[in-house]
């Protein structure tokens, strides 16, 4: 008998690994994300491909440089991953060189400058975002009507849109409801006729309405982000915290001044609060790790995408909220540790007959 | 139907256990209806003199002596330590050392025992009547039986059994969690000895003049709870049956007593400063052949599992019994293991030698096939945070591994290094596969080495200083007769000039 190996317990492992977690994560993006790629047609369609075969690309070769096991690590779905966020946070028909710029920066400033894997302080796709965000203006938020079964361009078409930058195609250019909201205010109109502009609530969180690729269908993501708390990949506490705060700021300044602010459902429906608070703010990396940590985290996430979207230059403010927090998160993760077995929360041990 | 019987069913413990934990698979299925065979003599038995923490024992007999069953081979030294049996009857072979069945694979002080097959039985213990017996005595019988905890931890059971000297105790709790996977021992030796474990329990309860006692079965054992529900009266002492969650580490004391309790040891504290005491269930029954019969422990059950086995197995062994031959009495080897264990999968050790011995606190030998264990390949960790969430010790385990990692021993120490229990569930559950527990189990190690140098250096400092004071005072003594001595010589000197003064006007009258 050959003398077996001699390693320390524990022997056995539960089936998760980092690679089942990314593709989970994705199986669970996918609904909304077909949702947003039918009803953007072709072009939007291209621009994802693109852009995630920009992330992997991208990762390679930064692994090439840092001279890193490029199979074990290209492979283990992180980079797909955030090329795939970065594509879904795209207006569905920007040219094909914003989804490049968009991986670019995410996987080699956001991620491989910081060490590669599970060493980023920020989140790389919200890091490309922002970016994106303050450098292209205009291409980040020209906007295209849902096709809502429409033919739209054909495939060649579409080529043109995307790679060509000229469109051939009418493009039926419109504002996201919170850019709508948030011009239409500062045009001095009433709440009332700007909501009943808007049309209802539903058109939002079924996803017929223009916005990013895959930010549109809130019901989807969230059947997305119940699947992922099944599956134990995230727990209840990010998403919980993000949209319960977002809910109770907007809610108590609505319940204050319903002519300046939108009423809670339109803040819950629109823009990519649903994506952020299931998919984004709870990464793994960037997040704090403890339960109160990460109630901590989510709710300062919910309070800064409420006072971006009432009071900032941008409409939408997940991308640097969630930024922000990250940058909280190293401190978060110092002070909130979990009790102790045994140990009252700084750390003595328990007094005797102390019922606790 | 009224509202107060559902009342009565609501068990909190079911609800709320302790906080973190996990449910690996339990692959008990292999073994749980395998009812215990006894195994045969083997050739020869090696009987380790360490098989308890704290001392080893005195060896009492030598080279070619014969042994009876039963007898006492080696003497228990000092407060904490066990006495040891001959298994069987023979010849021995060699007083010297043998592997430890232990990974170090260190040779430990070994009696090595050629069995006569006869199997005769020496003086036996003086049989006992618990139900008068005073409570000193059988914690004197378990003490002289040499039984030490068969859970794995083989604390002596009779030094437990005398805390009832320094502790109020009054809550008896019997593991029979069994949370390990794999394993089944106690298990099948819950639905088969039922009775004689619950003589044991009494017994025990007896000793330690425990109000209540409680027996604490995890939910996946219904079979072994139906067994000891039939016996909930013993020695005057109801017995609660207590179905616990399957969740491991439920086996852990600190956490069964939470479980049942409700109440959380204090850190660097035992479960007796909350008048509660933790035996396992194999233990009761060693104690009930001890006070009963008077046979010392010699002999225990042990589940033989994993894919690597042809005949997986519950065998009741004797105490020094080769690993290779308990396998072969198991159809040997299915196919070559990935790893041979003692133990269970999270806790077990991982044995090279398959001629190491199983000594009273071994409870499965498990040779696991590659597809059963863990992968290799190590990913850096994503802080996903799932070791948080399943540490029983609310400690943070990727933390700590980085301060390890980066040589920061004292930091990690700061943030509870020495509150881990090692019970594996943060690399059970890790992503990335990463070696937490190992690492943590490595800076523990690591440690108690610096602090033993520094306890060492802090010493030589002490001795090196006490030397230099004493030289000193030496010196000092030295320096102060030697002025004694100078003021003496100069006071004697001045007496004398005073006198020769004195005396030559004297001389120069008689001169006159």
């Amino acid at each position: 008998m050959i003398a077996p190996m001699l390693a320390s317990a524990p022997h056995t492992h539960s089936r998760f690994n980092v690679s089942r977690t990314m593709i989970a994560v994705m199986a669970c993006l996918s609904p909304a994300t077909a949702f947003g790629l039918y009803h953007f047609g072709w072009p939007a369609i291209c621009l994802f491909i693109v852009t995630i075969a920009a992330a992997l690309l991208f990762e390679v070769l930064s692994l090439a440089i840092a001279g890193k096991p490029i199979l074990r690590f290209a492979t283990d779905g992180s980079a797909v991953l955030t090329g795939w966020i970065v594509a879904l946070s795209l207006p569905p028909w920007a040219p094909w060189w914003v989804g490049v710029t968009g991986a670019g920066i995410a996987i080699v400033i956001g991620k491989h400058v910081f060490g590669g894997l599970g060493q980023n302080l920020f989140n790389p796709a919200m890091v490309a975002r922002a970016m994106l965000l303050v450098a292209l203006p205009v291409q980040m938020t020209t906007w295209v009507q849902p096709l809502r079964g429409d033919t739209g361009p054909t495939f060649l078409q579409s080529l043109g849109i995307t790679f060509m930058g000229s469109p051939e195609f009418d493009v039926v250019s419109s504002a996201s409801v919170l850019s709508q909201v948030k011009s239409q205010l500062d045009a001095g109109q009433p709440m009332d006729r700007i909501l009943a502009e808007l049309g209802g609530v539903q058109d939002q969180l079924y996803g017929f309405v223009s916005g990013s690729m895959g930010e549109t269908s809130a019901l989807l993501l969230l059947a997305g982000g119940l699947c992922l708390i099944l599956l134990r990949i995230i727990t209840v506490v990010i998403p919980l915290s993000v949209l319960g705060s977002v809910f109770v700021l907007s809610g108590a300044a609505w319940l204050i001044a319903p002519g300046q602010f939108p009423p809670p459902q339109y803040h819950m429906v629109s823009g990519s609060l649903v994506f952020c608070a299931f998919f984004i703010a709870t990464d793994y990396v960037t997040s704090p790790v403890t339960g109160t940590g990460k109630m901590i985290y989510g709710i300062g996430i919910g309070t800064l995408i409420f006072v971006i979207r009432s009071w900032g230059a941008f409409p939408e403010g997940v991308a640097f909220a969630v930024l922000l927090m990250n940058a909280c998160t190293p401190l978060i993760d110092e002070y909130a540790r979990p009790r102790i077995f045994g140990r009252t929360r700084s750390g003595k041990p328990l007094e005797l007959g102390d019922e606790s | 139907m009224t509202i107060f019987p559902l009342a009565g069913r609501f068990d909190p413990a079911r609800l709320f256990s302790f906080k973190g934990g996990i449910h690996p698979e339990t692959r008990k299925f292999l073994t749980s209806e395998c009812a215990i065979e006894d195994m045969p003599v083997p050739t020869v038995l090696r009987v380790p003199l360490q098989q308890h923490i704290g001392v080893e024992a005195e060896p009492l007999v030598a080279r070619d002596d014969m042994v009876l069953k039963g007898q006492l081979i080696g003497k228990a030294r000092g407060p904490v330590s066990a006495n040891i049996h001959a298994p069987t009857s023979g010849r021995v072979l060699a007083v010297g050392h043998f592997t430890a069945p232990h990974p170090s694979g260190l040779p430990v002080p070994t009696i090595t025992i050629r069995p006569d097959g006869d199997d005769r039985w020496g003086d036996r213990l003086p049989r006992m009547r618990p139900e008068s017996a005073d409570p000193d005595e059988i914690a004197a019988q378990v003490a002289k039986a040499g039984i030490v905890g068969m859970g794995g931890a083989t604390f002596p059971a009779a030094v437990k059994l005398n805390l009832r000297a320094r502790y109020d105790l009054h809550t008896l709790i019997i593991n029979g969690a069994e949370c390990e996977p794999y394993l089944t021992c106690d298990d099948r030796l819950m639905r088969e000895r039922a009775e004689e474990i619950a003589d044991g329990i009494g017994i025990m309860a007896r000793a330690l003049g425990v109000k209540q006692v409680i027996v604490a079965i995890e939910a996946n054992k219904p079979q072994a709870t139906a067994a000891m529900e039939r016996y909930h009266r013993v020695l005057g002492y109801a017995l609660k049956i207590k179905q616990v969650p399957t969740q491991y580490p439920m086996g852990s004391e600190k956490h069964l007593v939470k479980t049942l309790t409700g109440k959380e040891t204090p850190a660097r504290a035992l479960t007796a400063e909350l008048g509660v005491v933790v035996h396992n269930a194999a233990t009761a029954h060693a104690v009930h052949l001890a006070v009963r019969y008077g046979e010392p422990s010699i002999s225990r059950v042990v589940t033989i599992s994993g894919r690597g086995i042809t005949r997986p197995a519950n065998v009741r062994a004797l105490i020094g019994t080769p690993v290779a031959e308990l396998l072969a009495h198991c159809g040997g080897l299915a196919q070559e293991p990935e790893r041979l264990l003692l133990g269970g999968p999270m806790m077990g050790q991982p044995i090279q030698n398959p001629r190491v011995p199983i000594i009273k606190g071994t409870n499965g030998i498990l040779a696991l096939a590659a597809s059963e264990t863990r992968d290799r390949e190590v990913m850096p960790c994503i802080r996903c945070g799932l070791c948080v969430q399943v540490c029983p010790m609310g400690l943070t385990p990727f933390e700590l591994n980085t301060r390890i990692k980066a040589g920061d021993l004292e930091g990690a120490a700061r943030v509870g290094l020495l509150d881990c229990i090692t019970c594996g569930c943060c690399s059970f559950t890790c992503p990335s596969n990463k070696p937490l527990v190992q690492t943590i189990h490595f800076a523990k190690g690591k440690l108690a080495e610096q602090e033993s140098r520094k306890h060492q250096q802090e010493q030589a400092k002490r001795l090196a200083e006490a030397r230099q004071e004493r030289q000193e005072a030496i010196a000092a003594a030295k320096r102060e007769a030697m002025a004694k001595r100078k003021a003496e010589m100069a006071a004697k000197k001045k007496r004398e000039a005073e006198a020769a003064a004195a005396e030559t006007p004297k001389n120069g009258e008689t001169v006159k």
